[in-house]
């Protein structure tokens, strides 16, 4: 196996008292897709939340294409090529579609990624640019939201529940661009409740529970018991 | 006739106020900090200037030069050294602290400069007027404040809407969380908006200060103006807080014709009156 692009290793996070993530260690490869599984309050956001530099780590923590980069902000975190789509898509309400992604650029990291390759990706995003971005449909604000996080070119996209409260057709429709958005050289680590799309999206799926790592596999191994079994507690 | 040249010469005072508001507005927008000592700061850039001007030997207008660079010097100092350290969920300590600040700025200013009024002598262009129309005539000083005023309003929206900077400020307010997820360092984003105002502040001090008499007492007046304008505005857009400014000049000024000691309670009465009617302000922020 190749030297990880992304190494987490041993990743204790808390909220004040409240210890969120125990030991959790978790690798990806270049160009590789993993999902992160696990029910509510298992820690999956807590974990994209600590790789992004939303919160801070134990330096070694986390160790990004060779770098300790655990105690970074998050501002200097995407510098290096980490982007992340959050959680509830959280647009900029008083910006247009088109500057919403070109927020996306401020940091002018070179890469495959510009405002024409995320409108060929999402056409209806190009049709709408000038709009507000909360004019968009649900579905379109979270295309909105991946673009922007693209528009970064980063080597590595973290995907926070990008399925929630949105119709399965549109979530189909999302998770067909998945492939094109990997060959462009990203590496993708999708968070999800809906298990199906996980599975089907990610070569490796880890599921958390409670905080720590209850199971990990190559997607196509898994059975339906030993997930449930892993998702929910025996 | 009379009354027409009353209006006019609110108007062009107006755009002073509108400049004071002009700051206020936008450091609240970026970053939700009402900074009480901004009227000691528009005071601060008159002494400035005044220091300037005696040691240089040079025009008040050219001082602006100067003095507004330093000003955005010391409003980024200013951000990044302390003010950003009192931003939180809590709207108290950046109140605290900025109005701690002015009290320190009063008591240096009158501690190196006395409570003496100054003034800043701009020469024969402070007298210098010509007639509009018949028993009107506009003073090219009051004009010159004027065209400041509509000159950095209208750079102000162009960098806010127009620019990269612009998108920076409008998206940390919107949301600072996310912003630095996309490479936007809060902490930078907030001094160059603190710079900005300070920037404005100074252009506006020193035109008040080639205007009227300054001494270190005379901040906080300037911060009420300042406000008063902003809320009579509303925080929808600069043009509005400009409009915010020009009707406080006007109120101020018939005010002031009827009797001159009603100047600045009519001022006083105008904001009040349009903050019972209209409490979000005349233009208000449209939420989409």
């Amino acid at each position: 196996m190749p030297e990880p692009l992304l190494e987490v290793r041993a990743l204790d996070a808390h909220y004040q008292d409240f210890q969120a993530l125990f030991g959790v260690s978790l690798e990806i490869a270049a160009g590789e897709v993993i999902a992160v599984i696990g029910a509510n309050g298992a820690g999956k956001s807590t974990l994209l939340k600590s790789i992004a530099g939303v919160m801070r780590s134990r330096p070694d923590a986390i160790v990004f294409a060779g770098r300790p980069i655990g105690d970074w902000p998050a501002h200097a975190v995407v510098a290096q090529g980490i982007a992340l789509v959050p959680e509830g898509r959280r647009l900029f309400p008083s910006l247009s579609v088109e500057e919403n992604l070109l927020i996306g650029a401020q940091l002018r990291r070179p890469g495959p990624w510009n405002l024409k390759r995320v409108y060929d990706l999402f056409p209806i995003l190009g049709e709408r640019r000038r709009m507000p971005s909360t004019a968009l449909s649900g579905g379109q604000q979270q295309m909105a939201a991946i673009g922007r996080a693209l528009m970064s070119n980063p080597k590595l996209l973290l995907c926070d529940e990008i399925s929630l409260g949105l119709a399965p057709i549109v979530i189909r429709d999302l998770c067909a661009r998945l492939p094109s958005i990997v060959a462009e050289g990203s590496s993708v680590i999708v968070v999800e409740q809906d298990i199906v799309q996980a599975l089907k999206a990610a070569k490796r799926v880890y599921c958390l529970q409670e905080g720590r790592v209850a199971l990990t596999g190559l997607s196509t191994q898994l059975t339906r018991e030993a997930v449930s079994a892993a998702y929910f507690g025996a | 006739m009379q009354w027409l040249n009353v209006i006019i010469q609110g108007v062009l005072v107006g755009g002073l106020y509108a400049m004071f508001a002009a700051g206020l507005a936008l450091i609240f927008g970026v970053m939700r900090l009402v900074n009480i000592a901004h009227g000691d700061l528009i005071v601060l850039a008159a002494y400035l200037a005044l220091v300037a001007t005696d040691a240089l030997g040079i025009n008040p207008l050219t001082a602006i030069l100067i003095v507004a660079p330093v000003m955005g010097a010391i409003g980024y100092g200013l951000q990044r050294g302390l003010l950003n350290r009192t931003l939180g969920d809590d709207v108290l300590p950046p109140l605290l602290v900025t109005f701690g600040l002015s009290i320190i700025i009063q008591n240096a200013l009158l501690e190196l400069f006395t409570a003496d009024s100054r003034r800043l002598a701009a020469g024969a262009i402070e007298v210098e007027s010509f007639p509009l129309v018949e028993g009107v005539s506009i003073g090219v000083l009051p004009l010159l404040q004027f065209v400041a005023a509509v000159a950095v309003i209208g750079a102000l929206q162009v960098l806010f809407y127009r620019t990269a900077l612009g998108r920076a400020f409008r998206a940390t307010s919107d949301d600072p969380a996310v912003a630095q997820l996309m490479g936007l360092d809060n902490r930078h984003v907030f001094a160059l908006a603190m710079a900005l105002s300070l920037a404005v502040v100074a252009v506006a001090g020193v035109l008040l200060a080639i205007r009227t008499n300054f001494d270190p007492a005379i901040g906080p007046a300037r911060l009420i103006f300042g406000f008063e304008a902003v809320i009579i505005g509303g925080l929808g857009s600069l043009w509005g807080t400009f409009a915010g400014g020009i009707i406080l000049g006007v109120a101020q000024a018939i005010g002031a014709h009827i009797n001159p000691g009603w100047q600045v309670l009519a001022g006083h009465l105008a904001f009040l009156i349009i903050l019972a009617l209209r409490p979000e302000g005349l233009f208000p922020k449209v939420q989409g």
